[in-house]
């Protein structure tokens, strides 16, 4: 499934290029070592949002790494994503802290409220709903984050708050352009 | 730089801050931040802006001050008295400010200094925490940063300082509980021209922060103790390797190091003698594998963070084939006051086999919950009532559970045991990373032990047999019983695939995935068999909705509906 972002549609080709720069960058830091490879990954995916094939085979090019060496390491690792991901991304901590605390009745929720299921991303690509397996933040469990922000303590009301708040201001940003 | 220049600086800075009237410490970590020190370290920049106040006094944005869940904290020092205040606003922040600096600080909001939750804690580890703006390498060097690592190469030999290493029968905080020293000395006799120090900062364990905070809170103590131990081995690199999840930490590590590079700290030549050693960070990607020891060392080669067998262990053959030291970083943090102060010292603190002290990361169901440090040899209970202060809301004791999903869960009347390496091992549970959970009655065990065995599941890295397809069936059979449709047998059947599990899995992630299980169905048997015989959680957290399939057509009429509904 792959759903467009707003962003990427209205950047074009242009902006395609400069984050290849960006990935140019981290290549040349890294003198084009193959042991690099899981920093390259990172700041690809920094730069684009997300690894898709087109960025693989261009890393893989570039490292003289055979193309499934590439595949395997960016499937290994939770942190990288093939798909792209939706213009906010909240995070649910499912740490044992947080579990006992109630976090798993809280993602369960989440997923019902906003149709969605951990892991992928909302039908209009407005959130990406993920779980962690411990954010390190135990003293505020339940705990998750939402996009760079840490919210503490949190309830399945304040969460569909402050979900609600983000997305509203991206609607009214949206309408404002218009 | 050299020792004098050092020793300058370190006074220089500390004269220029017995010069200000006031110091206010702002706990600046993570949780206090989002419990609003943000807004208290505007509104006392603008105070200070208004009234013209930067010459007197300044406000240290610190690391981590310990009770997290009373934040934002704020600390000052007036006349040599020390008060922190709790859950501090942007207008008692001023208020404090202005009392402190006419010298008759408020108490409404002070912590009395004498709450067990600083009085039963022991801090080497922490020590600057909360005392040093982790950005700043001077507020380091003023207390004693490096200090260690210029005595160590001018007046030590590398032997001498893996002896003191020894003597001080340091053990390996990461969970495994090795001997330092005894490491140490491995590596240093390995010939060969190229040898590796790294940093695990992998921290994976769930409800685990002490290495997180270490590295928040006090990145230059971590550096020096790798030096050290770089000097110590005979090794020119060194790596860090910390959790993609921890985006601060590798932030304030990466200035850090390019502070103390800048110093003459690190890099070539460090402060003038003739060693080198240059640190670099490498960020993991989310995989709790990467904690352990092959796997990371396959990660930092940027490959897919797969174990491999051992032996050859590290200390012969690791990165690149070379003999490379690992520790803990909370290990690396102990190396600086060792030397400083030497081994004498810290073996005072701890019990015979576990010597120092340990950070726990205190949280779940107690009042205070936080992060705290330790003496070895100090009991449960005194943990969780004492500094914990308790369950909140009247809650019951049921369970501590620490070393993650490695460990287990320790049931009320063990809570006198001593925390030290052995005693927790004895019980079924092991020290682990340092995550400390405490849990309630609400808490049911059988779950508990699912959740567990499902992080293990998830995060097994599918290498070998019996860890990529035991966990699914352990996982499969503990959600049958907390579903409701397991029968009798399949607790032993259980049972025994941990066995099987635990003794044939290539690394630490199998072969200790079973551990929650087996210690839960040895102190809370009961549970289990309620669930599956009387069909009913004690705790009230399974819904048990669903039937073996057995008793199916005892079950006829159930059945009908779920043909119905598929
Ligand atoms: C599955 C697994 C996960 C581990 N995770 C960590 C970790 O997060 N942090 C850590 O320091 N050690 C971890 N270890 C232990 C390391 O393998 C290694 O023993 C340790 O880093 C050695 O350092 P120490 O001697 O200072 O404890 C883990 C081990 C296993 C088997």
């Amino acid at each position: 499934m792959t759903v467009p972002m707003a962003s990427s549609v209205k950047e074009g080709e242009n902006g395609h290029e400069l984050k290849f720069q960006l990935v140019d960058k981290s290549l040349k830091k890294c003198q084009f070592q193959q042991d690099a490879l899981i920093e390259v990954l990172h700041s690809a995916q920094e730069a684009f949002g997300h690894l898709d094939e087109e960025i693989l085979d261009y890393v893989s090019l570039q490292l003289k790494l055979p193309p499934s060496w590439v595949y395997g390491v960016a499937t290994f690792y939770n942190f990288f994503t093939l798909d792209p991901q939706g213009e906010h991304v909240c995070v649910v901590c499912l740490g044992t802290a947080c579990y006992v605390k109630g976090a798993g009745e809280i993602i369960a929720r989440l997923e019902e409220a906003l149709e969605v299921e951990a892991g992928s991303t909302t039908a209009d690509g407005s959130l990406t709903l993920m779980t962690a397996r411990c954010l390190g933040n135990c003293s505020l469990a339940p705990m998750l984050t939402l996009d760079a922000e840490v919210l503490g303590k949190q309830t399945l009301e304040s969460t569909i708050a402050a979900i609600e708040a983000k997305r509203a201001l991206v609607a009214a940003a949206a309408e404002e352009e218009l | 730089m050299n020792l004098t220049a050092l020793t300058e600086l370190a006074e220089q800075e500390l004269q220029r801050q017995q010069d200000l009237k006031l110091r206010l410490f702002l706990c600046y970590s993570t949780p206090c931040i989002s419990a609003g020190a943000e807004a208290v370290k505007v509104a006392l920049e603008e105070l200070i802006k208004e009234q013209d106040l930067a010459a007197q006094l300044e406000v240290v944005a610190t690391g981590c001050m310990g009770p997290c869940s009373r934040g934002p904290l704020l600390r000052i020092v007036v006349a040599g008295e020390e008060r922190t205040y709790e859950k501090v606003t942007p207008e008692q922040a001023c208020e404090i400010l202005l009392h402190g600096l006419a010298g008759n600080p408020i108490e409404t909001g002070a912590l009395p200094a004498d709450i067990p939750f600083f009085a039963r804690q022991t801090k080497i580890v922490l020590g600057n925490n909360g005392w040093i703006d982790p950005g700043k390498i001077e507020h380091s060097i003023a207390r004693d940063g490096y200090a260690a690592l210029a005595y160590v190469l001018h007046e030590m030999s590398p032997e001498e300082v893996c002896n003191e290493i020894k003597k001080s029968g340091l053990r390996g905080r990461g969970g495994g509980g090795y001997p330092a020293g005894v490491k140490w000395n491995l590596v240093r006799k390995s010939p060969a021209e190229r040898k590796y120090v790294v940093a695990n900062g992998d921290e994976g364990d769930p409800g685990a922060y002490m290495d997180r905070t270490i590295m928040e809170s006090d990145p230059h103590r971590v550096l020096e103790g790798m030096a050290i131990a770089g000097y110590a081995v005979g090794a020119e690199q060194g790596y860090i390797y910390v959790r993609g999840e921890y985006p601060l930490a590798a932030a304030r590590l990466t200035k850090a190091i390019r502070d103390a590079e800048r110093c003459g700290l690190l890099g070539s030549r460090v402060l003038d003698s003739s060693f080198n050693f240059r640190i670099d960070l490498r960020v993991g990607a989310g995989a709790f594998v990467c904690g352990e020891e092959t796997a990371l060392m396959t990660s930092i080669m940027g490959r897919r963070g797969q174990p491999v067998p051992r032996p050859p262990y590290p200390a012969q053959s690791g990165l690149w084939g070379y003999p490379t030291l690992i520790n803990n970083v909370e290990s690396f943090a102990n190396v600086a006051p060792i030397l400083h102060r030497g081994a004498d010292w810290f073996a005072g603190f701890g019990t015979e086999k576990s010597k120092g002290t340990k950070v726990f990361a205190l949280c779940g169901e107690v009042v205070n919950s936080g992060l705290i440090e330790v003496p070895m040899g100090i009991s449960l209970r005194d943990i969780v009532f004492e500094i914990g202060g308790g369950l909140p809301d009247g809650g019951q004791f049921k369970a501590a559970q620490t070393g993650g999903p490695s460990g287990g869960c320790i049931p009320a009347e063990y809570l006198d045991t001593p925390v030290d390496y052995e005693s927790l091992k004895e019980l079924g549970s092991i020290m682990g990373s340092g995550g400390l959970i405490v849990m309630n009655e609400t808490s049911c065990m059988p779950d508990v032990a699912k959740f567990f065995m499902e992080f293990c599941m998830d995060e097994s890295c599918g290498k070998c047999v019996p860890c990529r397809v035991g966990t699914v069936e352990m996982y499969e059979l503990l959600k049958r019983i907390t579903d409701g449709s397991a029968m009798l047998g399949d607790l032993e059947t259980l049972e025994e695939l941990c066995g099987l599990v635990q003794e044939t899995s290539l690394c630490g992630l199998g072969m200790t995935a079973p551990n929650p299980v087996l210690n839960t169905l040895k102190y809370y048997r009961a549970e289990y068999l309620a669930h599956i015989e009387e069909n009913c959680c004690p705790a009230g957290v399974c819904q048990l909705d669903q039937v073996p399939l057995l008793k199916l057509p005892e079950h006829a009429a159930e059945l009908a509906i779920f043909k119905e509904e598929n």
